[in-house]
């Protein structure tokens, strides 16, 4: 019956859902989580990217670099090898209660997204530390500075801005991940429309004004990456 | 002239140094000591090992074998912390290598800043933890004030000031290189080490690099300079070291090798480049 009625109505029945049912908090509540797990996801994806990527570039004369690199390799292999969700599910059922450890869904979901992330990013980093011209590692080494002072001083943000576009598209993909918080009680924007929707059992538009939602908020990242890539540049020419 | 030779400060001394990459051995067993205030011209062939000699002083490539001894100690052991001893060894490269998301300033003031600050922390943690005779004798602000002096010294000294605030990407090849030799003064180096300063540049800023070199030269800093411009190395060395093959396989003041050389390999070399 409710299938049939019209778009006007449908708009009505979410537009009453939205305003009159609490529907907006829920909204708020989902859009604000999942813009904080995937903001934090992507910092601390960036920081053990980072580390991971850095480690790998050593050049493996010692036995701990060769071990590290490897425990690097096989966290890689991991976290690309399986699906977000099942990390998600793997981490709030299993690792984190064997661990003793207790924290809202939240922090669960933004450590298992930054876990995640790091695996991606350090391979996106390590390509972006090998665009570096080997000279800049070289002049660092030869002035008495060791290689991490050279890493993170000069190589890792020169690294960095070569792969801002790419990191970006890492953002965005963490931002459209979110979605499968709703696995274990997250409220994400997802679960919010799926809410509302649920209310009147009424989806048709709950669900094409999530999508919207989601589009409006990729194309702002893009159009921010855009913006910081302009100023980088620009830095470097004049000044 | 043995005489002489006894009394001079040996800088740096290299004992039968070898370098091998798998099965190809492209330093053969060198020995050599280079005395302070000496100007060493390195050339010779293509592929004949100048560089990588050159990279072996600083240890940027590890030795296979032999030793190099500066400041009292054989670098060329992995196990002393080469860190500390490149800081007082300057090197210039062929492609200038200045850091590309730095300043001008910045570039100069790196590595001193960066060297100095964390040995001043390493100094506060030690006392800290007790060692009492330790004297904190400065401050982070003192470290980069005095770095940011020196630095703008240089700079001033090669006409550049104006540049202090600017990327490399704006600069010419001239002004690049020339801010990479002070960027390695700014350390006090005791040697400094030039591979090919001038073969990247366009040929009308070869003048001002060398006409740099030839001023630090006569300061009397040590140096140790790899080279295609044989006027240049006559001019200002005072010994020629001709690399071919791995080997040091002639060497002399500027007027033995260029005018008398001894060695068929020279004689070849010379009438090609001459
Ligand atoms: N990292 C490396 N791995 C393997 N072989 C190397 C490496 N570096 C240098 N070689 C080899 O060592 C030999 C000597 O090289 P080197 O760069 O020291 O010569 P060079 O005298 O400086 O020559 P040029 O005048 O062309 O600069 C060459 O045959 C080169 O192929
Ligand atoms: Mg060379």
């Amino acid at each position: 019956m409710r299938f049939f009625l019209s778009f006007p109505k449908k708009w009505d029945v979410f537009y009453n859902t939205f305003v009159n049912h609490n529907g907006y908090k829920e909204v708020l509540t989902g859009l604000q989580n999942t813009l904080i797990i995937a903001v934090l996801g992507l910092l601390i994806g960036i920081v053990i990217g980072t580390v991971i990527a850095a480690v790998k570039v050593i050049p493996p004369y010692k036995r701990v670099t060769r071990f590290f690199q490897r425990i690097g390799d096989i966290y890689v292999a991991f976290f690309r090898g399986t699906p977000m969700v099942v990390q998600l599910l793997l981490g709030y059922y299993v690792l984190f209660p064997m661990l003793g450890i207790n924290m809202p869904v939240i922090n669960v979901c933004v450590t298992i997204f930054g876990l995640n992330s790091g695996a991606y990013i350090s391979e996106i980093m390590r390509g972006g530390i090998n665009s570096v011209d080997p000279g800049q590692m070289e002049a660092g080494r030869a002035l008495g500075l060791s290689f991490f002072s050279t890493m993170m001083l000069i190589v890792i943000p020169q690294a960095i801005k070569n792969i801002l576009p790419t990191l970006g598209n890492e953002f965005i993909t963490l931002v459209k991940e979110t979605s499968i918080v709703g696995f274990v009680g997250a409220t994400d924007i997802c679960v919010a429309f799926r809410y509302i929707g649920t209310n009147n059992y009424e989806f048709m538009v709950p669900y094409l004004v999530m999508a919207l939602i989601y589009i409006v908020l990729v194309l702002i990242i893009t159009l921010l990456i855009r913006l910081m890539e302009r100023r980088l540049k620009r830095n470097e020419r004049n000044a | 002239m043995n005489e002489t030779l006894n009394e001079r400060v040996p800088v740096l001394q290299v004992r039968n140094l070898r370098k091998h990459y798998g099965s190809n051995q492209v330093l053969r067993g060198i020995t050599e000591t280079i005395y302070e205030g000496e100007k060493v011209a390195i050339i010779g062939p293509s592929g004949g090992g100048k560089s990588t000699f050159l990279r072996c002083l600083n240890c940027m490539e590890d030795p296979t074998s032999g030793s190099i001894i500066f400041d009292g100690e054989d670098i060329a052991d992995m196990k002393v912390d080469i860190n500390l001893h490149r800081e007082h060894i300057g090197m210039v490269f062929q492609s200038f290598n200045l850091f590309n998301n730095k300043t001008v300033l910045e570039n100069i003031m790196l590595a001193p800043v960066t060297l100095r600050t964390k040995k001043l922390r390493k100094k506060k943690l030690q006392k800290f933890f007790g060692k009492k005779d330790i004297v904190i004798d400065t401050t982070v602000e003192q470290i980069k004030a005095e770095a940011k002096e020196t630095a703008m010294r240089l700079l001033k000294r090669i006409g550049l000031e104006e540049k202090a605030d600017v990327y490399p990407s704006t600069l010419s090849g001239g002004q690049k290189q020339r801010i990479a030799i002070i960027r390695a003064l700014a350390m006090n180096p005791k040697v400094m080490l030039f591979d090919e300063p001038t073969s990247a540049l366009d040929p009308e800023m070869v003048g001002e690099v060398l006409d740099l070199i030839r001023q630090l030269g006569n300061e009397g800093m040590t140096m140790i300079i790899v080279t295609h411009e044989m006027g240049f190395a006559r001019e200002i060395a005072d010994r020629i070291f001709f690399i071919s093959d791995g080997i040091i396989s002639e060497q002399g003041t500027p007027t033995e090798f260029f005018d008398h050389p001894k060695n068929p390999r020279t004689v070849e070399f010379l009438s090609k480049v001459l």
